[in-house]
C-alpha cells in the first residue's frame, strides 16, 4: 500500500452543548449540541420559525443562551466559553477571528463609506495605521470578491444587491478569520446573481480553509457548501448528518417532507 | 490480496413517513468482500437494492443493520457507524464513486471540475489539470468544451466529465455506479481500459452494470443481490 | 478693550447656577480630570441662552470659577465677538469676578473654537464649548454602541474617517475637531478648534476642561497630558501651515483669519487671536498693511464671517 491517512484528528473549533435559548416561555431552540472543526462546513437548515437564527446568535454571541454552553477554540489553542469571556475578549474575536454574513448586506456593511473603508475598516480596528497598506489590501479584496477595483472609492449604496453581498463578504475575510458565520447569504438574490455568490463562497472557503456556520432553507446551497447538515424544527435538532446522507435518505418525517418539497426546475 | 471491503449482515428498509409511514424493506443479510485489484458487479434486477447497498458503502444512505468495514491504511474502518467526519476523510482519500449523473457546480468549467479531487488530495494545480486534460481527451469531450461549465452540455458529455472526474484520482476503494449507462461502444472501451489500469494499480473495485459486454469485460466475480432480498413486510 | 457694559447683581447665586448644581458639575468635572478623555456624563441645566451658544462652557466655567479669577472670555480667537461678549457680560452680571482681553492676565478661559497663541501656563484653566463631544458620531449614530467602543478601546473606525478623507480628497482634509487621542487611551473630540491648534492640546500646562451642554458631557485633559492627533503612517498628522504673516502685526506661524475688505474681493490675513495681535503692535510689530485695519474700507467685525479654512494652505 501506498496510502496511509495518519493525520492526527484537528482538535475542535466551536463547540455548543446542550445550547438553549427560551423568549419567556417560548422556545427559542432547545439542546443543541455539536462540534464545528476547522475547515468544515455546517449547514443548519429548517423553515421560518424552526430556531435556526436565534441559534446562529447564540453561537456568535449576539444572543446569550439562557442555558447550555458554547465554546470555542482561540487561536492559542484554549477551548474557553464565549460566555465566560469579557465582552471586550468577545468583540476582538467577532471582528478577528470570526466573521459574520448577514442576509442583508445593509446590516453588515457601511452603507455610507466607500467599499475601500468598509473593507478595510477590520485591518484599522486590529491595530493597521498605514493607508497604503490599508488600500492596496481592500483592492486585493475587491478583485476576489469580482468587484472591479475602480469601483472601491464609491459608496455600497451604489452598488447591486449582489455587489454589496461580495463586498459583505470581502468585509468579512480580510483579518483572515477562522470561523465565519452567514445567514441566509443567498436569499433575496436573484438565481444567476445566487449561482455566482455560491460559487465564491464555495472556492474561497476552500481556498482559505475556512469553518462555516451557514443557516439556510435553501437546501440546494446546503448541499453545494456543507459537509454537514442540522435539520432543525420546534427549536431542536431533528436530524443531523453528511450534508448527502441527509438530504438523500432523510430519516425524520419532516425532513423527508422538506426534500420533498424541492421545486426541480 | 488484502481485503479492502467487507460487507457483513447489512440491512436496509425505507421508512416513507409521507406514505403514512410504511417500511419498505430492501436487503437483508447482504454479505461479501472485495479484494485489492479486483472487480467486483452486484447483478440482479433493477429495485433489487445494487444502488442502496453502493451507496450505503459511500455513507450516501444509512444501514439499518450490519457493517461496511472498509480498509483505510493501517485502519479498518466501519461506515455503518463512522461519524461523519471520518466518512469525509474517507471519501478525500480512500473511497471513490462515480456516478452516471454529473452534479454540475454553477460557474465551474469541466477541465476544473475534473481536476478538483486530485486537487483535494493535495497534487498541484499544474500536474491535476495536465491529468484532467488526458482524460477528458481520452473519453472524447472535445476540448473547445473544457473551459465551460458542463451544465449545458449534452447528457453523454455530462457523463463522460464525470467519469474523468471519477477516476482522475488514486482511491483504494472505487465503486461505479452504472459509469457505462448509454455510453457509446467507443467511449465504454475507454472506461474498460480505466477500470483495467486502476484493477493494475490494485484497486478494489465494486460496481453496477448493466451493459453486460462491458460487465464480461471488466468484472471478476458477479455477486447476486437477490439471494439478499429482504423479506416483505405486509 | 471695552469695560463691559453690565455690572455685578446680586440678584442671582454666586455664577448663576444653584450650590448643589455647581457641586454636582465639579463631581463630574474630578471624575473627567481623573479620566482623561473619557466623557462623563452630567445633569446639564437649562441656562439662560440658547444651546450652541456655549450653555456646557458657561456651566463648566460657573463650577470653577471664584471670586479671585480674573476671566477672559474668547469666541473664535476674538474678545469682542457676540459670543464673547455675551457670555462675558454673564458672568459680570452673576460673579462680578474681574474680567481681561490679556491672556496672560487670565486664570479662566473660556473659549470658542480656538486655543489662544500665547501658551498657557499651569495656574490657568482652559474651558472649552463643545457642541458634539462624540468622535465616533460621524460613524456610529448608536450612543449604546459609541460608548462600548470607548470603554473597549475599539478606535478602528476613527481611522475609517480618515481613511474616507484621504481616499476623496488624496489627504486627511479633516481641519477642525480633529479627533486627539488623550493618555494613550481615549478617542477625543477637541471641539471645533482648527487642527492647527491640536499640537498646543499636547502636554500642556493649564488644565483643559471641555463642556457639552445638549449633549450633557464634560470631559477634561489634566495639565502636562499626552495628546495625540490620529493619522496614518504614511498620511502623517500635519498642521495647517499659512504662506503669509499676519497683515497687520506681521506674526508668522500663527491662525490667521480672511478678512474682505472690499467689493472688489480684496483681502487681508490676520491673527485669529485678537489680543496677541494687539499685543504684538503695542510691541511695535507692523505687517504689511500698517497696524490699523480700520483704515481699510470694511470696518465690521471681521470674525464673523471670516473663514478660517480657506486661508490654509
Amino acid at each position: 500500500m501506498t496510502f496511509q491517512d495518519n493525520t492526527p484528528e484537528q482538535p475542535l473549533l466551536l463547540r455548543a452543548s446542550k445550547t438553549t435559548k427560551f423568549y419567556g416561555d417560548r422556545i427559542g431552540c432547545q439542546d443543541v449540541s455539536f462540534e464545528v472543526y476547522p475547515g468544515e462546513v455546517l449547514a443548519i437548515v429548517g423553515e421560518s420559525g424552526s430556531g435556526k437564527s436565534t441559534l446562529l446568535n447564540c453561537l456568535s454571541t449576539r444572543l446569550a443562551p439562557t442555558t447550555g454552553a458554547v465554546e470555542y477554540r482561540g487561536r492559542d489553542g484554549i477551548l474557553r466559553d464565549l460566555y465566560q469571556m469579557s465582552e471586550a475578549q468577545r468583540r476582538v474575536l467577532m471582528r478577528t477571528d470570526w466573521g459574520y454574513v448577514h442576509q442583508h448586506p445593509s446590516d453588515g456593511l457601511r452603507m455610507t463609506v466607500s467599499a475601500g473603508a468598509n473593507v478595510g475598516e477590520r485591518l484599522m480596528a486590529v491595530g493597521e495605521r498605514h493607508y497604503g497598506n490599508i488600500r492596496s489590501n481592500a483592492s486585493d479584496w475587491l478583485e476576489r470578491v469580482e468587484i472591479a477595483t475602480d469601483r472601491i472609492d464609491d459608496d455600497p449604496r451604489a452598488f447591486s444587491g449582489g455587489m454589496r453581498q461580495r463586498l459583505q463578504i470581502a468585509r468579512n475575510l480580510v483579518t483572515a478569520p477562522r470561523l465565519v458565520f452567514m445567514d441566509e447569504p443567498t436569499g433575496g438574490l436573484d438565481v444567476s446573481v445566487q449561482a455566482r455568490l455560491l460559487d465564491l463562497l464555495r472556492s474561497l472557503v476552500s481556498d482559505l480553509g475556512l469553518a462555516v456556520i451557514i443557516v439556510t432553507h435553501d437546501l440546494a446551497v446546503a448541499r453545494l457548501l456543507s459537509h454537514r447538515t442540522l435539520v432543525m424544527r420546534h427549536g431542536r435538532v431533528i436530524e443531523h448528518g453528511l450534508t448527502d446522507q441527509v438530504l438523500d435518505d432523510p430519516q425524520e418525517s419532516y425532513t423527508q417532507l422538506l426534500v420533498s418539497s424541492i421545486l426541480q426546475p | 490480496m488484502q481485503t479492502k471491503i467487507c460487507v457483513a449482515d447489512l440491512g436496509k428498509t425505507f421508512t416513507m413517513h409521507l406514505r403514512a409511514g410504511i417500511q419498505i424493506p430492501v436487503i437483508a443479510n447482504v454479505s461479501f468482500s472485495v479484494a485489492a485489484g479486483e472487480c467486483v458487479i452486484l447483478g440482479g434486477p433493477s429495485g433489487s437494492g445494487k444502488s442502496s447497498i453502493i451507496k450505503m458503502i459511500y455513507g450516501n444512505y444509512r444501514c439499518q443493520s450490519g457493517q461496511i468495514l472498509i480498509t483505510d491504511g493501517d485502519e479498518i474502518v466501519n461506515v455503518a457507524a463512522a461519524s461523519p467526519r471520518r466518512i469525509i476523510r474517507l471519501r478525500e482519500n480512500t473511497i471513490g464513486y462515480v456516478s452516471q449523473f454529473l452534479r454540475a457546480i454553477p460557474r465551474v468549467s469541466a477541465l476544473n471540475l475534473v481536476a478538483e479531487p486530485l486537487l483535494a488530495q493535495g497534487s498541484s494545480e499544474a500536474e491535476a489539470k495536465d491529468k484532467a486534460a488526458n482524460l477528458l481527451t481520452r473519453l472524447n469531450v472535445p476540448e473547445h468544451l473544457w473551459q465551460l461549465p458542463p451544465a449545458t452540455f449534452s447528457g453523454g458529455e455530462q457523463q463522460r466529465v464525470n467519469i474523468a472526474r471519477g477516476f482522475i484520482a488514486h482511491y483504494p476503494v472505487l465503486l461505479l455506479d452504472e459509469p457505462t449507462a448509454s455510453l457509446d461502444a467507443k467511449n465504454s472501451a475507454v472506461v474498460v481500459e480505466l477500470v483495467e489500469e486502476k484493477k493494475a494499480q490494485g484497486v478494489a473495485m465494486l460496481g453496477i452494470l448493466h451493459d453486460h459486454d462491458t460487465r464480461d469485460l471488466i468484472a471478476d466475480r458477479i455477486i447476486d443481490v437477490t439471494q439478499f432480498a429482504a423479506e416483505k413486510v405486509a | 478693550m471695552s469695560t463691559p457694559a453690565t455690572s455685578f447683581t446680586d440678584h442671582y447665586n454666586f455664577a448663576y447656577l444653584d450650590e448643589q448644581t455647581k457641586r454636582m458639575i465639579r463631581r463630574a468635572i474630578l471624575k473627567g480630570i481623573a479620566i482623561p478623555g473619557y466623557q462623563v456624563p452630567f445633569a446639564a441645566r437649562e441656562m439662560p441662552m440658547p444651546y450652541g451658544w456655549g450653555t456646557g462652557g458657561v456651566q463648566v466655567t460657573a463650577a470653577v470659577i471664584g471670586h479671585s479669577d480674573t476671566l477672559k472670555m474668547i469666541d473664535q480667537g476674538s474678545d469682542d465677538t457676540t459670543n464673547a461678549v455675551a457670555l462675558r457680560n454673564f458672568f459680570v452680571q452673576t460673579t462680578g469676578v474681574n474680567t481681561t482681553t490679556h491672556t496672560k492676565g487670565a486664570s479662566l478661559i473660556q473659549t470658542r473654537h480656538r486655543i489662544p497663541e500665547e501658551p498657557l501656563s499651569e495656574d490657568q484653566v482652559l474651558v472649552y464649548q463643545v457642541p458634539i463631544p462624540e468622535p465616533l458620531r460621524f460613524l456610529e449614530p448608536r450612543e449604546t454602541e459609541t460608548r462600548k467602543m470607548h470603554a473597549l478601546e475599539e478606535y478602528g473606525l476613527m481611522h475609517v474617517k480618515l481613511y474616507e478623507d484621504i481616499a476623496r480628497f488624496g489627504h486627511i482634509a479633516t481641519t477642525y475637531a480633529y479627533p486627539v487621542l488623550v493618555n494613550e487611551r481615549y478617542v477625543m473630540d477637541p471641539s471645533p478648534i482648527p487642527k492647527f491648534d491640536n499640537p498646543k492640546m499636547h502636554r500642556m500646562e493649564a488644565l483643559q476642561l471641555f463642556g457639552a451642554g445638549r449633549e450633557k458631557r464634560i470631559y477634561a485633559i489634566p495639565p502636562h497630558t499626552d495628546v495625540v492627533s490620529l493619522d496614518f503612517e504614511d498620511h502623517p498628522f500635519t498642521p495647517q501651515e499659512f504662506d503669509q504673516p499676519c497683515a497687520i502685526c506681521g506674526a508668522e506661524h500663527v491662525y490667521l483669519d480672511e478678512v474682505i475688505l472690499d467689493d472688489q474681493g480684496s483681502r487681508m490675513f490676520v491673527c485669529s487671536d485678537s489680543d496677541y495681535c494687539e499685543e504684538r503692535r503695542t510691541e511695535g510689530h507692523t505687517g504689511h498693511l500698517g497696524t490699523n485695519p480700520l483704515d481699510a474700507p470694511s470696518n465690521g467685525t471681521a470674525k464673523d464671517n471670516a473663514s478660517s479654512k480657506e486661508a490654509c494652505k
